[in-house]
């Protein structure tokens, strides 16, 4: 038999094996995080029944549920509030990070006296802040946003930063041969060129507000004038209602995952046409 | 053809010395006419590329004068064309050529015949909406002499702008840049370090030396416009790179001895 004879399929062997591993792979990519997440869920169940683990120490993930719908109402309306102050924080957060690192590109010297203050701001741990917020500030709302601000303000402000400093020197120098000015330079280059390091530190920034947002609450929320997510965990906590804190929890985890999600599409719809990194790789 | 014999930038004694001490430029003579091609040849290092941005206005001379003559010079006088296409890879071919204008206030809608003309010219009819890395080496390039025209400038000053292209693409590019020569009779100043593609554009070639970067001769290049695939095969145009080669060696050969001293 020759290989002549055996033509008609258009791709060899070898390509035919890449093409089989990369299908395998794009439903790999969404099914395998799947049924490991689902033999978690067994296994926890599993460990509830065979160790009699009493509901108030570990309920199972169909208790859980159950306190999910039933709860829904109570648990829906404190997502609210939680979610209130993450977007109103994160929002803050890009026009303070944006802003601050614009006013840095005007001005190295700016940059020089000011950046470290950030730094500062970001290494001290929100926790240990948070007591001297409670001493100066006395709006409650206002002392959940600074808290949640503050946490997810540095990615963006270093980011954005790095972004509008690492414009092409000879786009540059092209601008300043058309006698383009600040303000031009600013929009039409810098601003643009910034865009996929704004829209990682976005990324990471959205899941830090929601964090923010939850630890702020822990620290003020003691005395129930909140009513978010952290709250209704400290109150089941207090109240030996284990499954009503998981349900709160699970909750918290997915909003983490859809704001996540919600910023990595916007970060593709942005970039997709022209950013290396939202292209697929081809072969 | 304009009048290859009027003065139109005359470089008188440019020198430049950078900050850590290195003399780039060394009393660098030279008169670009109205309507001249004229390249820079050279090798690296010999300040090709800092003459160009002192003339550009990117960076100033240690010592002499930039001096242009006739009419007073304006912002839109003067294309700048990079060795990279150096384009915003966000916007589209169509925006990219826009861009000169808009910095210049035009709007997009008012600029459009103008961008249409000069799309036309290089052969991207068709491509307006494809944003650079939808487009080849070539395209790219294409979309910089555009932009580098658009604004209907009376100099075009080009860095080494095909060194990066495959030797058919800059063939075909460089047919292209001279039929645009040509029609619109700007006034060109080539950086280039290669002999042929300096002999195939110029009327005029200036070849320097390095360390410190200086003018060593100043060639004419004999043979009548316009030049085509023709040209490049003839006895003749290898007799003219045969000479300015010869004449480059010497430039770098007396660098050479420069060094043994």
């Amino acid at each position: 038999m020759s290989s002549i004879e055996t033509a008609p399929p258009v791709i060899d062997a070898e390509e035919a094996r890449r093409e089989r591993s990369r299908k395998l792979e794009r439903t790999g990519r969404w099914l395998l995080p799947l049924i490991i997440m689902a033999a978690a869920i067994c296994f926890w169940d599993r460990v509830c029944v065979w160790n009699e683990i009493p509901q108030y120490i570990l309920p199972r993930p169909g208790v859980v549920l159950n306190t999910l719908i039933e709860d829904a109402g109570l648990l829906f309306a404190s997502l609210l509030v939680t979610l209130r102050i993450t977007m109103l924080s994160l929002a803050l957060a890009v026009v303070g990070g944006v802003g601050l690192s614009v006013l840095f590109t005007q001005s190295r010297w700016i940059e020089m006296s000011l950046f470290p203050f950030a730094i500062v701001l970001q290494v001290t741990p929100i926790v240990a802040i948070f007591p001297l917020i409670n001493i100066y500030v006395d709006d409650q709302t206002t002392k959940l946003l600074l808290c949640a601000w503050i946490v997810a303000f540095f990615p963006i402000l270093s980011n954005t930063t790095l972004g509008l400093n690492s414009v092409d020197r000879n786009l540059i120098d092209y601008f300043k041969l058309n006698g383009a000015s600040r303000w031009q330079t600013l929009w039409h280059l810098r601003l643009p060129a910034a865009m996929p390091y704004f829209l990682g530190g976005l990324k990471i920034a959205g899941g830090l507000a929601l964090i923010g947002a939850v630890v702020a609450e822990f620290v003020a929320g003691t005395a129930g004038q909140s009513s978010g997510l952290a709250s209704r965990i400290i109150e089941a906590g207090y109240r030996l209602n284990a499954p009503r804190l998981f349900a709160a929890l699970i909750l918290i985890s997915l909003t983490g995952i859809v704001i996540f999600l919600a910023l990595s599409w916007i970060s593709h719809l942005v970039l997709h046409r022209w950013h290396e990194s939202a292209l697929k790789q081809e072969q | 053809m304009p009048d290859r014999t009027n003065p139109f930038l005359i470089l008188q004694s440019i020198g430049k010395t950078f900050a850590s001490g290195v003399t780039a430029l060394e009393r660098v003579n030279l008169t670009v006419n109205e309507g001249d091609f004229m390249s820079l040849l050279g090798p690296s290092g010999c300040g090709k590329s800092t003459a160009l941005r002192i003339i550009a206005g990117l960076s100033s001379p240690t010592s002499g004068v930039v001096d242009w003559r006739g009419p007073t010079l304006q912002q839109n006088d003067i294309g700048f064309v990079f060795q990279e296409p150096t384009l915003l890879p966000w916007a589209s071919v169509y925006d990219n050529v826009w861009l000169p204008l808009r910095l210049r206030g035009v709007s997009r809608k008012d600029a459009e015949p103008q961008i249409a003309e000069v799309l036309e010219r290089v052969h991207l009819t068709g491509f307006e909406t494809a944003v650079p890395r939808e487009l080849s080496g070539g395209m790219k390039m294409r979309v910089s002499i555009a932009r580098g025209l658009v604004t209907r400038p009376r100099m075009l000053l080009m860095d080494e702008p095909f060194a990066a292209l495959d030797e058919i693409t800059r063939f075909k590019l460089n047919n292209d840049l001279l039929e645009l020569w040509q029609e619109r009779r700007f006034t060109v100043l080539f950086v280039t370090h290669s002999v042929f593609e300096s002999v195939f554009l110029s009327n005029r070639i200036t070849v320097m030396a390095a360390h410190p970067g200086r003018v060593f001769e100043e060639l004419t290049i004999n043979a009548p416009y316009p030049r085509d695939a023709a040209f490049r095969t003839s006895a003749h145009y290898a007799e003219l790179c045969r000479n300015t080669s010869d004449t480059l060696s010497r430039a770098m050969g007396m660098e050479a001895a420069d060094v043994v001293h």
